[in-house]
């Protein structure tokens, strides 16, 4: 607060409308802080029980002063924690790679030399997005049963690329349409080839939205959980599939429940605190800069 | 579809197809996207049309013996059956809840983020947390530590002994969710905010227009794109809420939280009844076209109006 109320007091001009806008803003900025604290606090909370013993997590009132342990992350590692984090692992950043690979000559397609037709290709990936998982959970489930890939990483794989490639598409483009059009063109009058101006021109200037497309892929696929509870189980179960043996527990084991909350949130925690400025863009699939 | 697409090509200088270009130019202009294409169609087309053939078998996976065809009779069972209109109205209200929620507590923080105050960068980190936060994770998070009776910090710090999953199941469902969903709306409402220009609002104050004036006669019509965009964006992500309702409530107690997607895992995994959960399937599909026939217009209508800018 002293920070906010120095440079109030600095400014000799100190014009009483000016000071009373300042006061009402620091007042402002007060609000804002709590609402912060607010949203922020069940995560907090979470991490603060992953810290405890089970007596002190499960305590009624709410254990505040306590001495942290490592053994509720012990016990989630015993338990084999690591299966299920190496196969979100795989089935995040393979399916990540196969969408950026696949999107981003379609967004080139669709934006920079554009195919007769690019609005309705658009429209047509936008839409597969808005269909609903479970109206193609069925047929893809006994199709992936019958070719025996039930509970198999690479099943995910495929529909994880699936399920994020629109939004990929989406953004790349909107991204690849940041290029000007005549660096492009006066590199075409020089003599570069599509390789070349690939490498030199577009690759340099879409590399931070390739960068937060592949953010932005990588959060949904870590945290997908509808397919994953239906296809998989002990050999591709991915980290979300952990928890599901937590549901019923009655919270007999609040406090390593949220141990392996905390384990399998960090990942996408991290990605996203990185990706912020770029997380709007790639939520609206490209609508919001 | 065609109806939605009446954006103009932002860069009409740019021949689409060039002219002496012929069937060979255009399919060198096809090829980048052809991969993309073909996969979106084999993995999400296809199976739509198994789901359409399906849903005309009378199919019980637990029944052996044949899958006689029924035509629409999966349907008339489907429409009549109280359960999946039940599911319905539980998924209308679950998404309009956690949607108009989080609107109102999305449009307030992006309006207190929009000022700048010290620390902006933190609380805006903060605020976008419990979105990063894995789904299953936090249903969890909320369920056994927030909500629970005995040592749930809700009445650990409120006092009472109030059951709040079971007391109130919809609302402990939609209050995880819009504090998921919150920050998404607020991130989205934020760059409507930070789009308008400064030197507008600075006229008008100039011109004696008071805060809340400026708010109603200028800020909300500006916003209305980016709210519109933030709802049906919202309603499309929520609508398919699976997460919250197999880990809060399990759809319970009864069928108070049973949306469609719960519905439709249960019928097609705990009943085995194929046939029927594939009309199901059918019916919700349709239902969100309709609903994104708005969207795709409302989406169309932002690009535009970004490109004009």
């Amino acid at each position: 607060m002293t920070t906010l109320a120095t440079p109030a007091v600095k400014s000799s001009t100190a014009l009483k409308p000016a000071a009373r806008r300042r006061m009402g803003s620091a007042i402002w900025g007060v609000v804002a802080w709590v609402a912060g604290i607010i949203f922020v606090f069940p995560v907090i909370w979470m991490v603060l029980t992953s810290f405890k013993q089970e007596q002190d997590a499960a305590s009624n009132p709410p254990t505040w002063v306590f001495t942290p342990t490592f053994d509720q992350y012990a016990q989630v590692f015993d338990r084999n924690i690591m299966p299920f984090l190496l196969n979100s692992l795989m089935a995040s950043v393979f399916s990540t790679l196969l969408v950026v690979i696949l999107a981003t000559p379609a967004a080139y397609a669709l934006s920079l030399r554009p195919v007769a037709k690019w609005t309705d290709a658009l429209f047509f990936f936008i839409s597969t997005k808005m269909m609903p998982a479970v109206a193609a959970l069925l047929p893809v489930y006994l199709l992936v049963k019958n070719l025996g890939m039930l509970d198999n990483v690479w099943t995910m794989v495929l529909l994880y690329t699936s399920m994020n490639l629109p939004l990929a598409v989406w953004m790349m483009r909107s991204f690849l349409l940041e290029v000007p059009r005549e660096v492009l063109e006066a590199g075409e009058v020089d003599g570069a080839g599509l390789v070349t101006s690939i490498r030199k021109i577009i690759l340099p200037i879409v590399s931070p939205g390739l960068a937060a497309t592949a953010l932005i892929c990588f959060i949904f696929a870590w945290n997908e959980f509808f397919l994953a509870v239906n296809l998989t189980a002990t050999n591709a179960g991915t980290a979300p599939i952990f928890l599901v043996g937590f549901i019923s527990s009655e919270g007999l084991f609040l406090a390593r429940l949220c141990a392996a909350a905390t384990l399998v949130s960090l990942p996408v925690l991290i990605a996203g605190w990185v990706a912020q400025n770029k997380l709007v863009r790639g939520l609206s699939m490209g609508a919001v800069k | 579809m065609t109806d939605v697409i009446t954006r103009a090509d932002p860069k009409p200088d740019v021949p689409v197809v060039s002219p002496k270009g012929g069937a060979k130019d255009r399919w060198v202009r096809r090829a980048p996207l052809l991969p993309a294409l073909i996969f979106a169609i084999v993995v999400t087309q296809v199976p739509f049309l198994v789901t359409i053939y399906l849903s005309t078998l009378d199919w019980n996976a637990l029944r052996p013996g044949d899958r006689p065809f029924v035509f629409l009779d999966n349907y008339v069972t489907v429409l009549t059956d109280t359960r999946l209109q039940s599911a319905l109205l539980n998924t209308v209200l679950l998404t309009a809840g956690a949607v108009i929620f989080s609107m109102i507590l999305g449009l307030a923080l992006a309006i207190l983020l929009d000022r700048k105050f010290f620390g902006r960068g933190v609380v805006r980190t903060m605020l976008i947390t419990p979105f990063l936060v894995m789904p299953i994770a936090a249903a969890l998070l909320w369920k056994h530590a927030l909500y629970n009776p005995a040592y749930g910090l809700i009445n650990g710090i409120f006092g009472g002994s109030t059951d709040w999953v079971s007391s109130y199941p919809k609302a402990a469902v939609i209050a995880t969710l819009v504090w998921q969903w919150t920050p998404f709306m607020m991130l989205i409402l934020l760059a409507g905010l930070q789009s308008q220009s400064e030197d507008i609002l600075e006229a008008a104050r100039v011109d004696g227009a008071g805060a809340w004036k400026i708010f109603t006669h200028m800020t909300l019509p500006h916003m209305r794109q980016y709210l519109e965009l933030g709802a049906l964006l919202g309603s499309i992500y929520l609508v398919n809420t699976f997460d919250a309702v197999f880990t809060i409530t399990q759809g319970g107690p009864g069928t108070a939280t049973t949306n469609l997607p719960y519905e439709i895992y249960l019928t097609t995994f705990r009943k085995f009844e194929y046939g029927e959960a594939s009309a199901a399937g059918v019916i919700v599909v349709i239902l969100t076209i309709i609903v994104a026939t708005f969207a795709l217009r409302v989406i169309s209508s932002l690009f535009r109006m970004e490109e004009s800018r």
